[in-house]
């Protein structure tokens, strides 16, 4: 938890912070629309006498009470599918259409691509690209179970992701949920951090500014980007942002959520570096807020 | 690449064509067909799949996807798999069956709670089935409406278990 100190001055009441990233996490599962109902994924849950919470701020999340979420007829009929409660935050942020197309440039296991092709009805396309193949099989196999049919599924490196497979030349929107430090989903894997190092936070910034140029690149103008990571650092969140402001023609927009879930607002200042007075309209997440993981989520609107 | 025409090419996405009539591949099915074997084996009606396009990647390996896409496709996965196609009967995927399977009225047994459970576990068991025998939807209730749980094989008095083993769940 050592490298966590390093939030203090920016994180509000930073012992119920500390106090809550040493406790395990609760088991939370999302309901998957594309094969039933929130009404009918409950059912179903109660037919196996699964003790289950709607979460405050968004319906379609269900905290359970159970250590084998898998083992329940709602998940073998794909009815829901276990993750952490504020991993559902970005696509909810990003709000996609019916029969737009979406780029998940980070895409596996897969979790934000099915709730994105839920949030669409399943119709259009989300381009679920991982460079990783192993973890591409671990989304093939969500995706199925969650019996999605408009994904299509790519292996590049986002960094340079070339539309040259697809049918499409720019995407309506695009989520880059980026690989991170993951220091916030310590109530999850509490050996997370012990592999910290500030170098290693400034390599995955490097990866992460990449990967999100290349998405808003690849956005038609007027189009929404959302990036997200599981972390607290600002160097691969603020920071990262403010390098594709730089870089890029895209301004940072504010995330429209229920008030029901607890944020405080992106940071504008971080050791000797300064950030857009904008990226405030980025929020963080902390695991004290909602009793949650960590999270920090921007939308940026990409040029007209 | 002109072979491409004439051959099925493992790596990639293939569009089937509409007819058997328009097929440039030797034993490739045709979307009519497909559409033909989920309407006359399961009742499920050809209207359900308007918007969908069916693809062969693989032999006889058929997936289903709502979005546009180039034919042919170099990519990881394009929606779907449904169905299996080069073999004496063709096989519908326990995936597809989840999904689609609540749209059909034939071929559909339906199981107790006690059947679901050992079916969902991959077990065989013995059991009265008056209707054809193959590939069948094995389906039971829940919460009062008819849910598909995947593809069974009933033979001889018997339904075969076809849910793969990676989606198989002690419930």
């Amino acid at each position: 938890m050592e490298p966590l100190e390093r939030y203090r001055p920016i994180v509000d009441d930073f012992e119920a912070f500390q106090a809550a990233c040493g406790r395990p996490l609760g088991i939370a599962v999302r309901v998957n629309t594309i094969k039933a109902s929130v009404e009918r994924a409950i059912a179903t849950l109660e037919h196996d006498d699964i003790e289950y919470e709607q979460a405050a701020w968004n319906p379609r999340v269900l905290r359970l009470e159970t250590d084998s979420p898998g083992s329940t007829w709602a998940s073998f009929h794909g009815f829901v599918h276990t993750q952490e409660e504020v991993s559902a935050v970005p696509p909810v942020v990003l709000d996609p259409d019916p029969g737009e197309t979406v780029f998940d440039a980070c895409a596996a296991p897969g979790g934000k691509a099915t709730q994105l092709a839920a949030l669409m009805d399943d119709r259009g396309t989300v381009v679920a690209n991982d460079s990783n193949l192993g973890r591409l099989s671990a989304l093939r196999f969500n995706a199925e179970r969650l019996g999605a049919t408009s994904l299509a599924v790519t292996h590049q490196d986002a960094r340079n992701f070339s539309f040259a497979p697809l049918a499409v030349d720019q995407f309506d929107h695009a989520l880059v949920d980026a690989p991170c430090s993951c220091e916030g989903t310590i109530r999850k894997n509490p050996t997370t951090l012990e592999e910290w190092s500030e170098d290693h936070v400034h390599s995955v910034a490097g990866i992460q500014k990449g990967i999100l140029r290349r998405a808003v690149q690849a956005t038609q103008p007027g189009g929404t980007v959302v990036y997200s990571t599981c972390t607290f650092a600002p160097e691969e969140n603020e920071a990262v942002v403010q390098h594709v402001l730089d870089a890029e023609d895209c301004r940072v927009v504010d995330v429209d959520l229920d008030p029901d879930l607890e944020y405080a607002p992106g940071v504008t200042e971080w050791n000797d570096e300064t950030y857009d007075p904008s990226l405030e309209r980025a929020i963080r997440i902390y695991p004290h807020h909602n009793d949650t993981g960590g999270f920090f989520v921007a939308k940026l609107e990409v040029g007209a | 690449m002109a072979d491409d025409l004439e051959m099925n090419v493992g790596q990639q996405f293939d569009r089937l064509p509409a007819t058997d009539a328009d097929r440039t591949v030797e034993g490739r099915a045709s979307r009519e067909a497909v559409l033909e074997y989920f309407g006359d084996r399961f009742g499920i009606p050809p209207e359900t799949f308007e918007e969908h396009t069916f693809w062969e990647k693989g032999a006889g390996k058929i997936w289903i996807y709502s979005g546009e896409s180039p034919s042919p496709a170099e990519i990881e996965a394009l929606g779907m798999t449904c169905l299996r196609t080069r073999q004496d009967h063709w096989k519908p995927t326990t995936d597809f069956v989840q999904r689609f399977g609540r749209h059909a009225t034939r071929c559909v047994v339906d199981l107790s709670d006690a059947e679901a459970t050992r079916f969902a576990d991959g077990e065989d068991q013995s059991l009265e089935w008056d209707g054809d025998w193959g590939y069948l939807i094995a389906a039971h209730d829940v919460d009062g409406d008819r849910e598909p749980i995947g593809v069974g094989l009933y033979l001889h008095d018997e339904l075969r278990s076809m849910i793969p083993k990676g989606r198989r769940r002690s419930l």
